[in-house]
């Protein structure tokens, strides 16, 4: 699981996007982020998720983000993003979705 | 009431932009979505200026201007006097398409003219100046 915090933009996006590329060289596993604690997210945040779909897609694994603040999700809603990415309320959803796979 | 700020052209100043905007609208925009919606679209008109424009060259500088006199609109004013980057003349890509090439930009400017209600582009003593403008419910 992944675990992001504060406030993602232009310039800490590549941070998020080097943490993610991580994960997959890590483990081929579904991966899990929590981002329970984040608090600002701008497109070049939302372009890092969008960007890692397809890649999550070949290897047959799920990338589920969940945890997102009202205001955040908004930001996800403005762009209409739910039909791209998977997005879970908390961790028990989350984990609820992966075991219903 | 107007308020400038100035911008050095690197992306760690953002949070600072943030900031001064959030401070800067605070009495005229109480809801707290909308709010939050112009902070995210003027961080987008920023980033944008300071990569495409800028080359993220601190060395250069670029000037927020909000004016929160109208009860009902809010007017920024973004004066630059680097390569014009006009995002009326861009054209967002599709979502699906970011998906299948891998992209990882092309989303802010979709997030701008979803949120401001107008944005126009015009030249004030040899600097270009992005006008936005946000209705205030």
């Amino acid at each position: 699981m992944l675990t992001i915090s504060g406030e993602i933009d232009a310039s800490s996006s590549i941070d998020l996007d080097q943490a993610i590329a991580r994960c997959l060289t890590e483990s081929k596993n579904d991966l899990l982020i929590d981002c329970t604690a984040l608090n600002y997210i701008s497109s070049a945040g939302l372009g890092v998720f969008m960007s890692y779909v397809e890649e999550f897609k070949n290897r047959q694994s799920r990338m589920i983000i969940f945890g997102l603040n009202p205001r955040v999700a908004h930001t996800f809603s403005l762009l209409g993003l739910s039909d791209l990415l998977t997005v879970a309320e908390n961790r028990t959803e989350a984990e609820k979705i992966l075991n219903e796979a | 009431m107007k308020r400038r700020h100035t911008i050095a052209c690197s992306l760690s100043n953002l949070k600072g932009v943030r900031d001064f905007i959030r401070e800067s609208i605070s009495e005229q925009v109480t809801n707290n979505i909308t709010s939050e919606d112009v902070v995210l679209a003027l961080d987008e008109m920023c980033s944008n200026l300071m990569i495409h424009a800028h080359q993220c060259n601190p060395d250069h500088t670029i000037e927020l201007m909000l004016d929160t006199t109208n009860p009902n609109c809010l007017v920024v004013e973004i004066t630059d006097d680097g390569n014009a980057f006009d995002i009326n003349a861009f054209r967002e890509p599709e979502l699906n398409n970011l998906v299948n090439e891998k992209r990882k930009g092309g989303l802010g400017i979709r997030l701008v003219k979803s949120i401001m209600d107008s944005i126009e582009y015009f030249e004030r003593n040899g600097a270009k100046v992005c006008r936005l403008t946000k209705k205030i419910q």
